[in-house]
């Protein structure tokens, strides 16, 4: 029993890590593409049928090119910048519920690497170290750019983490639970968290951008004043793991809006699904619908990088503090209130 | 600020320093250039930056200095057009126009309608193509790639005309003393006609992406002012003294090449900023259109260049047969033909300001003097003024703005 669970679980480990390498991977492909798509171009074509390989072709380029060390007394440094970016990166999707369950062989094999009570909160611890792979980066590159990047990104990271986390703890009080499975659980049929929490979601959904780097919040990275940001002195693979982390930690954030707020693998008729065609092919289709439901936001986050400009530095910590934490402290009361809302008619005697 | 000579940590000494006994505060020198990416061209900043603020700055210009005014003392008149094609390569035929009006000037040549009515459209034609880049440009310095490859390609649409006029796209070294080499073919009257229909929405389209855009207002409103009275003190000319509320246009003022024939506004505005900049190369797109639509609506026949033998080279056919043509086609080609004794200053409304050109000619086959008023070097001489206190990232969104082409900055 106990090998049992270990293979399984190993086997499970291995394929979330491929499909969130592969998920990353073919990000890169799918924001050149809905880029050319916005901006009236064709895209990459050269590389296999509608350049499906170019990923591939692209990886091969960053591994085979020279890697260039700068003249920093940070040597060692410079090389943990990347692999912390990455790794964290990889390490949020142990958390995720990517399905209800399977029953193969007639075991019932629950669909996530690990079913943590705290899932939230190692989600949140990690996301948070991500931040020390661009610091030490930025640090050790000896470059002022890099450096005011990683400045940059230090402290929009740790303002936003705060409105991040008070949206959550609405969405939290409602759930009563920081297991991802029972958020996913709760949320079956049409009961998506969205709904009773609008003002959570819009408020994490940009403290996602601000969390990933992304366009308007790219400041670490903004190439016209900055160059590269972080990774200006970057070359080959080591540049490739930032770019890759960046798109890892997107397909990862996307999963956790889909996760949280979209009802996960959730999806309206999965009951009458599970009754009528049975466990496996009802789950499999929650799989196939959590995978769209990605892939949407992922599309939205590159909508969105690709139509509007970025903030200025103080602009952004003005948004942080000035906008997000209080609007989150808001709806924090807002949720109290709603749920308290029965007792407090019968306390003023109504 | 000392010695232009000294290492920028020598010549902010005595600031750091005192800041440093004042509040402990690190300042720091950042280098934004010569290579950077948001200097469009090669030129140096050095930032005198207390964290993200500017404090101080100091421009450094001379980076692709190629000496055209020196070299033009060497070459016959109609070898300088190509000089003036590597000024500012976002319009070459502007320049290439005005200079070809300077030395028409000089030589005191009538020049037909049907001509001047070209070079209206050819002018207006690169104007546009100036904006374009300069706006879509300041999207990119802010973070909206998009709008710059979507009007991209009508700035190709451009170059595809002036390639069908002049055989070039970049560097265009277009027409001759008195007109043009050949008459427009059809095509080109077909060519500006389809994009006098495409461009427009695609224009109404990128003014939708960001003129009512609120992180673009937040990013470029109060962004690099500067005052009317300053910008004439400066010497700014063309959209950046328009967009501080003055509203000279060397199309108006001293009218050239028939502007006065044609109905267009002057768009201006009010505070100088960055925004304001943006906002008036918007509408001068809309009033260039204008232009070429009357332009082209009005067209005479006619010849299409003026009857100057003496520097208008004859038909090739001419010249194989007539020994008249055969001897003028020599003296052209070879750059013998003397310039009377003159002296004359000539300006047209360049892609960004007055661009002006002052000759001086002893006699000879070549210039004795030649200056040209650059309007990128003016502008650039109050970059630093312009983001004093200001941050980091409005000083790229105001060099954006100002239009600084490293080509016409250094000449």
């Amino acid at each position: 029993m106990e090998t049992a669970i270990i293979i399984e679980k190993s086997i499970f480990i291995f394929t979330i890590f491929a499909i969130t390498m592969l998920a990353a991977m073919y990000s890169t492909w799918a924001e050149r593409k809905v880029a050319a798509w916005l901006q009236d171009r064709v895209g990459p074509n050269r590389a296999g049928t509608f350049g499906l390989l170019q990923p591939l072709a692209d990886g091969l380029k960053l591994f085979s090119k020279e890697e260039f060390l700068p003249n920093t007394p940070n040597k060692f440094l410079f090389v943990v910048g990347p692999a912390v970016s990455m790794s964290v990166a990889l390490m949020t999707s142990a958390v995720i519920p990517w399905g209800d369950r399977l029953i193969i062989g007639g075991r019932e094999v629950i669909l996530q690497a690990t079913d943590v009570d705290v899932a939230i909160l190692y989600v949140f611890g990690v996301l948070s170290i991500g931040v020390y792979g661009i610091m030490i980066g930025g640090w050790a590159s000896n470059n002022k750019f890099s450096l005011m990047s990683a400045m940059r990104a230090a402290s929009q990271m740790i303002s936003y983490e705060i409105a991040m986390g008070l949206s959550l703890i609405a969405l939290l009080m409602m759930e009563g639970s920081l297991s991802l499975a029972d958020i996913s659980a709760s949320q079956a049929g049409m009961n998506w968290n969205v709904f009773y929490q609008p003002l959570g979601f819009i408020i994490f959904l940009v403290c996602s951008f601000a969390e990933t780097n992304r366009t308007p919040f790219d400041l670490a990275e903004c190439e016209a004043e900055l160059i590269g940001g972080y990774h200006t002195e970057y070359s080959s693979m080591r540049m490739g793991f930032y770019l890759f982390a960046e798109y890892a930690s997107m397909f990862i954030s996307s999963t956790i809006l889909a996760v949280l707020y979209f009802g996960g693998y959730n999806y309206p008729g999965m009951e009458w699904a599970i009754e009528n065609w049975g466990v496996n092919p009802a789950n499999i289709i929650g799989i196939i619908v959590l995978f769209t439901k990605i892939c949407a936001f992922i599309f939205f986050f590159m909508w969105v990088r690709w139509t509007i400009p970025r903030f200025r530095y103080d602009q952004l910590m003005r948004l942080g503090w000035q906008g997000l934490i209080p609007l989150a402290i808001a709806n924090v009361v807002i949720t109290g209130l709603v749920m308290v809302r029965h007792e407090i008619a019968a306390a003023l005697g109504f | 600020m000392s010695d232009l000579l000294l290492p920028p940590e020598q010549r902010f000494a005595d600031v750091i320093k005192r800041r440093e006994n004042e509040d402990g505060s690190e300042l720091s020198i950042l280098n934004l250039g010569p290579t950077h990416p948001a200097t469009h061209g090669i030129f140096q900043n050095i930032l005198l930056m207390d964290g993200e603020r500017i404090l101080d700055g100091e421009g450094t210009v001379g980076y692709i200095h190629r000496a055209f005014e020196k070299i033009a003392e060497n070459r016959p008149f109609y070898q300088i057009t190509p000089l003036t094609d590597r000024m500012n390569y976002c319009s070459s035929p502007i320049n290439n126009m005005g200079w070809w009006m300077t030395v028409e000037k000089a030589l005191n040549i009538e020049i037909p309608k049907r001509v001047q009515y070209m070079r209206v459209i050819v002018m207006e034609l690169a104007r546009i193509a100036d904006h374009i880049i300069c706006n879509s440009v300041l999207g990119v310095d802010t973070g909206a790639l998009t709008g710059f490859l979507y009007v991209f390609q009508y700035r190709e649409k451009i170059y595809e005309i002036y390639e069908e006029i002049c055989g070039a796209r970049l560097t265009t070294n277009m027409g001759r003393i008195g007109g043009f080499e050949r008459d427009w073919t059809p095509l080109v009257f077909e060519k500006i006609e389809l994009l006098l229909k495409e461009f427009p929405p695609i224009w109404t389209e990128f003014e939708n992406l960001l003129t009512r855009n609120r992180i673009f207002m937040d990013r470029t409103i109060n962004v690099g002012p500067i005052s009317a009275e300053k910008a004439i003190s400066y010497g700014f000319t063309g959209p950046n003294l328009r967009a501080a509320g003055i509203d000279y246009d060397v199309r108006i003022m001293t009218p050239y090449s028939s502007y006065e024939d044609f109905e267009f506004d002057i768009p201006v505005g009010q505070s100088g900023d960055t925004y304001d900049r943006f906002c008036v190369r918007n509408a001068e797109v809309w009033e260039s259109l204008k232009i070429i639509r009357q332009a082209i609506d009005k067209m005479p026949e006619g010849p299409f260049h003026a009857d100057v033998p003496d520097y208008y080279l004859p038909p090739k056919e001419d010249v194989y047969h007539n020994m008249e043509a055969l001897i003028y086609h020599f003296k052209i080609v070879m750059g013998e033909v003397p310039v009377p004794v003159t002296e004359v200053y000539h300006a047209v409304e360049g892609g960004n300001g007055e661009l002006g050109f002052y000759l001086t000619t002893d006699g000879s086959r070549t210039p004795y003097r030649l200056h040209f008023r650059r309007p990128c070097f003016i502008y650039y001489q109050a970059f630093n003024d312009m983001v004093q206190g200001q941050m980091l990232s409005d000083a790229i969104a105001t060099l954006s703005s100002l239009n600084v082409i490293a080509g016409e900055l250094d000449a």
